[in-house]
Parts: structure tokens; sequence; C-alpha cells
């Protein structure tokens, strides 16, 4: 395994638990503001408030950790990359200061519970997938064009890419999909059989809508970058795996038994799936100017970030079982019995 | 013309969200050393007061670092969206301590969590003390790894340029660059001596609003000390950071000092206005410069002219060399008449207008975090990597820069209000009087 592969997996399975994560932190906001519309209020605020605050900032920081390790690793993203993405990547800024914002004034100590606010922080997480997964499609190639020597975003190629189109609607399926299987699973710990029930429709939903899209985009791959398309289809096993697990995921719900079992299934397809989708992407970073080869740090950098990356993981690790243990798999603590808040 | 100029843009934009999440980052390390302080005092002296004083400033605490978090987020992308250039050049060799950084934050993110929504989990208080340690280690690890990366831009080291390219990288050569000491202590010191100020500033106002409880009282006099100490400690650091400035980067020293020729028995010029190379209406202390930079009042300091006029920093970073020092120097004497008064009992210091002078040190402290920092950064121009790369050449060359500064300004605005907002409300709604009455209570019920 050479340095350049070693990094991009790290980097890529950080990106990995960020998608999980946050999915479950941008849909059950957006659930939330849902069920406060329609009237069914306060249903989820409790799980929000029991689970989404004490690791939101945790959150953050594995998104934060893809974009410092991808620099470090491939700094010649930092020039491809920042210089095209400055305008989406501070929007998705704005709308992660909203979401944080939310947890800050609105969840902890003094609570303005404003339905504004709800509803902002609920579209908000509809809205950052959607700034964020474009970034997937200027990758295959096509949308960033030089111009003396110069990077840049040909904005009406991309919106009127149907490709694009497509990966965004799939990160929406994906984020709803994600959190409603999670949060039926949390939900039905917790002993909440209203929450449980209702998560668990909004599972069975979205399930048919994020299998759908994702089929689409490789069906959009195929007119857009036929040879990313010819390796995935290399790879199809892989997505076949990943499609059972899916299968596997949608029976346990509507069978309502092992919800816990569910949530690992699920993310074992989108393990699957999403490794399989980045190995097909080897070795382009960005089509067809950047590959991990050529945009690679030297190899005193790549070993002393690999040495970084050990050590805060024997840090790190520890820590998070003992986060999860305390707020995830704490019975009381889920059940609200106890409150232990500053 | 500048106003389309991306890297002016730029500069502006980064200007404003460094400004602005300074402030947070400040507290976000200053803070829980002080939380950490006061719990352990309660613990020791079995001092519920103390207990209660830790556990009100972490509910207030918990908010800034929300704000502090998306601000910080904020500036750690826009580094790569803004100086593209630049960032692909030093990350090649300063990537190191960026990436550190992300987990010394993520282990600070993780306990602060725990920390947070665990009060009165465990039976035994000092376990939960515990928790703390590392939320204080990671805040201040968080600011080391950042503060080293200024370094670097400060003083560059630890690779070749080649073609356009560096080699011969050695990550670690270039982490510990020789700004780091001088810069790392500076940050962490005035991060406590401001945090300090900050707290004895709520406390103060308290007072001044009416309230007479013990517990403000114990609140103000262990800031006060606090603040004290760490005041003498920036003093003494500010004068290693001059001879390390003397040594290094002269040409910034020099235009603080507006000391334009190299000559012996410099002077230390404070406040005036320049006319031409003409200082007037400035106090003069005498060899006070060369002692600054070389610790002898006889020493020759070199001068701005000895530098081509393209390299030089803006001369009015003086004013911001001076706000900074003159406020740090009034802290420091302010909270040492306020102790020694203390422990005389001398009944000036509960005045009125007493009160009024401690409520201003919080701000104050502020002000000088900012003059600080742009002093630095302003200081460093027109260079981004000192001697290697100008701040034209790092920038991007994005045309939406300036619809970005609209962007972020308003969201700093909201923000900025929020918290202000949000903290007032918190602690108007549950005043200490009224918690301390709850905690009575209950404590009665579990005897009877």
């Amino acid at each position: 395994m050479t340095l350049e592969i070693v990094g991009i997996s790290v980097l890529w399975l950080f990106l990995y638990l960020y998608v999980i994560v946050a999915s479950i932190d941008f849909g059950a906001g957006f659930f939330n503001a849902y069920s406060s519309f329609v009237g069914k209020q306060h249903i989820l605020t409790g799980v929000i408030q029991r689970y989404l605050s004490p690791v939101w900032e945790v959150t953050n920081v594995f998104f934060v950790f893809f974009f410092v390790g991808i620099i470090g690793f491939f700094p010649q993203t930092a020039f491809y990359y920042g210089t095209t993405l400055l305008v989406p990547a501070s929007l998705a800024l704005i709308l992660l200061a909203i979401r944080g914002s939310y947890y800050a004034f609105a969840t902890y100590g003094a609570k303005i519970n404003h339905r504004g606010y709800i509803y902002m922080y609920g579209l908000s997480g509809l809205l950052l997938p959607a700034a964020l997964s474009p970034v997937l499609a200027m990758s295959e190639g096509g949308f960033i064009q030089m111009e003396n020597g110069q990077p840049y975003l040909d904005y009406w190629a991309l919106f009127t890419s149907p490709l694009m189109w497509s990966i965004v609607v799939l990160s929406l399926t994906a984020v709803l999909y994600i959190s409603a299987v999670f949060l039926t699973w949390y939900s039905s710990k917790a002993g909440d059989a209203k929450a449980t029930d209702l998560m668990r429709k909004y599972a069975l939903v979205w399930a048919a809508p994020a299998i759908i899209t994702a089929t689409g985009i490789i069906y959009e791959l195929r007119g857009h970058n036929p040879e990313h398309f010819a390796r995935i289809l290399d790879l199809w096993w892989v997505f076949a795996v990943s499609f059972l697990l899916f299968a596997g995921t949608v029976y346990l719900i509507w069978k309502k038994r092992h919800y816990g079992w569910a949530f690992i299934l699920l993310m074992g397809q989108f393990f699957t799936a999403f490794f399989a989708y980045g190995a097909s992407h080897y070795p382009y970073l960005l089509y067809p100017y950047l590959t991990i080869y050529d945009s690679f740090t030297n190899e005193s950098m790549a070993i002393a970030l690999i040495i970084a990356f050990i050590a805060g993981l024997c840090l790190l690790l520890p820590s998070l079982y003992l986060l999860f243990r305390l707020f995830l798999f704490d019975k009381d603590y889920i059940e609200g019995k106890s409150d232990y808040h500053a | 013309m500048e106003f389309q100029d991306p890297a002016f843009l730029s500069r502006i934009l980064t200007l404003l969200t460094l400004s602005f999440h300074i402030l947070y980052a400040t507290i976000g390390v200053g803070v829980p050393l002080m939380i950490m302080i006061a719990q352990w005092v309660g613990i020791k002296k079995k001092d519920d007061h103390y207990i209660l004083l830790a556990r009100r400033w972490a509910r207030g605490f918990v908010i800034t670092v929300a704000v502090g978090v998306v601000t910080g987020t904020a500036i750690g992308l826009q580094l790569s969206l803004l100086w593209p250039n630049f960032m692909q050049l030093a990350g090649n060799v300063i990537a190191l301590p960026l990436f550190m950084e992300v987990f010394a934050f993520f282990f600070e993110a993780i306990f602060l969590g725990i920390y947070l929504y665990t009060w009165d989990r465990f039976e035994d208080q000092r376990k939960h003390f515990l928790l703390l340690i590392p939320v204080a280690l990671g805040a201040a690890a968080s600011s080391v790894f950042i503060t080293i990366v200024n370094a670097f831009m400060n003083q560059p080291q630890g690779f070749e340029i080649l073609n356009g390219e560096m080699v011969n990288v050695s990550p670690l050569l270039a982490m510990f660059s020789p700004a780091v000491p001088t810069k790392v202590a500076h940050v962490m010191a005035t991060a406590f001596m401001t945090s300090a100020f900050v707290l004895a500033s709520i406390a103060a106002l308290r007072m001044l609003g009416g309230s007479n409880h013990i517990y403000h009282k114990k609140a103000l006099f262990l800031t006060m000390k606090l603040g004290l100490v760490f005041a003498i400690a920036t003093a003494l650091i500010g004068d290693f950071s001059g001879k390390y400035l003397a040594e290094y980067q002269p040409e910034k020293l020099a235009a603080a000092e507006w000391h334009f020729e190299t000559e012996e028995d410099a002077g230390l010029v404070m406040f005036g206005i320049l006319d031409g190379e003409e200082v007037k209406y400035a106090i003069r202390i005498p060899y006070a410069l060369s002692i600054l930079a070389h610790s002898n009042p006889f020493a020759e300091v070199t001068g701005l002219n000895e530098f081509p006029e393209d390299e030089r920093p803006p001369l009015w970073i003086h004013y911001l060399f001076d706000t900074m020092v003159t406020i740090g120097m009034w802290l420091a004497f302010f909270s040492f008449v306020y102790v020694v008064a203390a422990f005389r009992n001398w009944s000036f210091i509960r005045t009125r207008w007493f009160r009024w002078l401690t409520v201003a040190g919080g701000p104050l402290a502020l002000i000088a975090i900012e003059a600080g920092w742009w002093f630095t950064e302003v200081g460093r121009q027109p260079w981004i990597l000192r001697g290697h790369m100008r701040v034209s050449e790092g920038a991007t060359t994005s045309g939406n820069v300036d619809l970005m500064i609209v962007l972020f300004a308003g969201l700093y605005i909201i923000l900025g209000i929020g918290t202000a907002v949000v903290l007032t409300r918190m602690y108007k709604r549950n005043p200490v009087e009224k918690e301390l009455a709850a905690r009575e209570n209950a404590k009665g019920g579990e005897e009877e």
C-alpha cells in the first residue's frame, strides 16, 4: 500500500463517518421542524435535546478533519477546489452556523424556541447536503475549467447538469433515510413508542427514493464520465452487497424487529457503496486535472501526518467510546430519567 | 482599483472572520482553566459557592464555545477558500500542526459534551472535575497548534525552495520556528488573563446591579487574583517577544516603534503622530527600546530604513502596539491595586467608581487581544509567508469575495447579538440568589 492510498483511505473513512453522523443530525432537525409544522409537536424535541446537543460539536469535527486532512495530504486540492468552491463552501458555512447557533441559543440554557428558528434549523439540514454534495459532481470533471492557468467553476454547466441534480437529490433522500432509521432505533431504546412509530414510518417512506436516486446517479455517470462508469461496473458485486444490506434494513424495519441491527446493516450498506464509489473514482481527485499521485505532499510530511493520525486515534477512540457509552448506550439517560446538564 | 482586487478583499474577509473568532477563541482557551480553578477551590474548601461558580461559568462557556466552533470552522475553511495558493505551498510544510489541532479540538469537544451533561451524575465531585482536565488541555493544545502555524508564517523554516516548490521538508523543524516560544506563551497567558478579567467584569457588574451576595465577592476576588498573575506573566513574556522581534523580525519592531534610523541608546516612542519621519507629541522613554530589544540600554536597534521600501509594514501598527501595551500595563497595575487593597481591607475598592473600572477591565482586555492580533498580522505585511510569498501572491482569483464579505458580516452581527442576548437572558432568569435558595431547599429536603 502506498502512502497516497493510506492517505486517501483515511480521509475517505472520515468522510464516510461524517456522512453518517451528519445525516442523523441534519435529518433529525428536519423531522423536528416538519412535525412542528404539521402539529405533531415535540415528539422529537426530546430526542434531539438528549442525543444531538451533546454530540453535534463532535459531528462537526469530522467535517473539519476531512478538509484539513485533504489539504495536508494533497495540498494541490487547495488550488483547484479552494479557488472554485468559494461560493458553495461559504454558503455551507453559513448553514452550519445556523445549526451551531440553534444548539447554542435554543437548546443550551436560554431556550429561544421561536418557531421560525426551528424551521430555519430544520431547513438548514436539507440545504447543507444540497450545498456540499455538488462537490462530488464537480470532481467528475467538466465543471471546473482553466483560464489563464487559474481554475474557475462553470456555474451554468453545473446547474444544468442532470448528474449534479441527481447527486443533490440522493444526498437529500439519503440524509432523511439514514436519520429516520437511526431515530427509529434511538426512540425505541428510549421506550418512546410514539416517536418510534413516527420514525419507522419515515424510514419506510424514504427507503425507496434513496435507492432509486442512487441507481440514477450510476446511470447519469454513463453519459458524463464513461471512464468512471466502466470502473463502477468492474466493482458491480460490491454494489450488489450494498443492495442486499439495504434490503435487510428495510425488512427489519418493516417487521418491526431488531432496530439496532437494522441501523448496523444500513451503516454497512453505505460503507460498501461509499468505498466502492471511492475506489472507482481512483486515482482521480478531480477529473482530469488531479490524481492522488500528482497532488500528493512530500514523503516526510505524509509520514508525519500518518503518525499523528495514529497517535490521535489512540486518544480519540477511548474518548469516543466513553461519549457513546454515556449518551447512546446509557439506558437511564436515553429514557430521560436523569438530567445532569450544567 | 483596490475594491475589486481579490487579494485586498480576501484580506478584509479574513480580518473580519479572525477579529470575530478571536474573541470566542480567547474565551474558549482561557475560561476552562478558570472553571477548573473554581471547581478545585470549591472541592478543597468544601465551599458550595465556588462549585456553583464553576457551574454557572460552564453554562455560559458552552454558548461561547458553540459560536467559537462555528467561526472556527469558517476560518479553517476560509484559509483554503481565500488563500488557495498559499495553502498549496504551505500545506506541504505546515499541515502537521493544523492536522493535530483538529485532534486536539476533537478531544476537547468530546469531553466538553461529557462534562456539561454529567453534573451531579457522579457521587464524587472530584471525578467530575477530572473530566474538565481534557477540556482545558484540548483547548490549550488547539491554541498552541494554531499559534505554531502563525509563528511559521512569521518565521518560516524547515524547507528549501527549488523552482517554486518546497523540497527537503522537515515538518518538525517547521513546527518549531524561533517565533514559537514567545508567541505561544504570549497567546496562552493573554487568554488566561483576558478570561479572568472578563469574568471579573461580570461579577463587578452584578455587584453594581445591587446584588451584595458573598458569592460575587468570592468570584471577584478569585478572578482579580488570577488576572494579576497572568497580567504579570504577560508583561514578562512581552519583554521576550520584543527580543524575538529584534532578532528575527526587526522591521516589525521598527515599524511599531517608528524607529527609522539604526541607532544606539534607542528610546521607546509612545503615542504621538507622524509628520514625514518626524515624531510629534509623543512620550519618549529614553533607552527603553534598546532594553526591550536587547536587554541593554546602550544596544543598537535596527531602524526601518535598512529595509527596502516595499518590504516595510505600514506605520499605523504603532497605534496597535501602543493600545495593546497600554491596556496590558493598566490591567496589571489595576489588579495589583485591587489585590493589595483587598488584603489590607481598604474600602475604596468597594466604591462604585472602582467597580465601574473593574467592569471596564473585561472589554479592555478584549480590545487588547484585537489590537495584538492586528498588530502581528498587519506587522507581517507585505508577506503572507515572510520572505517567501507575498499576500497578493497567496490570494484567490475568484471574483465573488465581495459578496461573501457581506454575507459573513451579516452572520457575525447576528451571532454576536445572539450571544449577548442569550447570555444576559440566561443569567437574568436564573440569578445566583435564586439558584442558591433552590439548592438549600433541595439539601434540606434530603436531610429530613
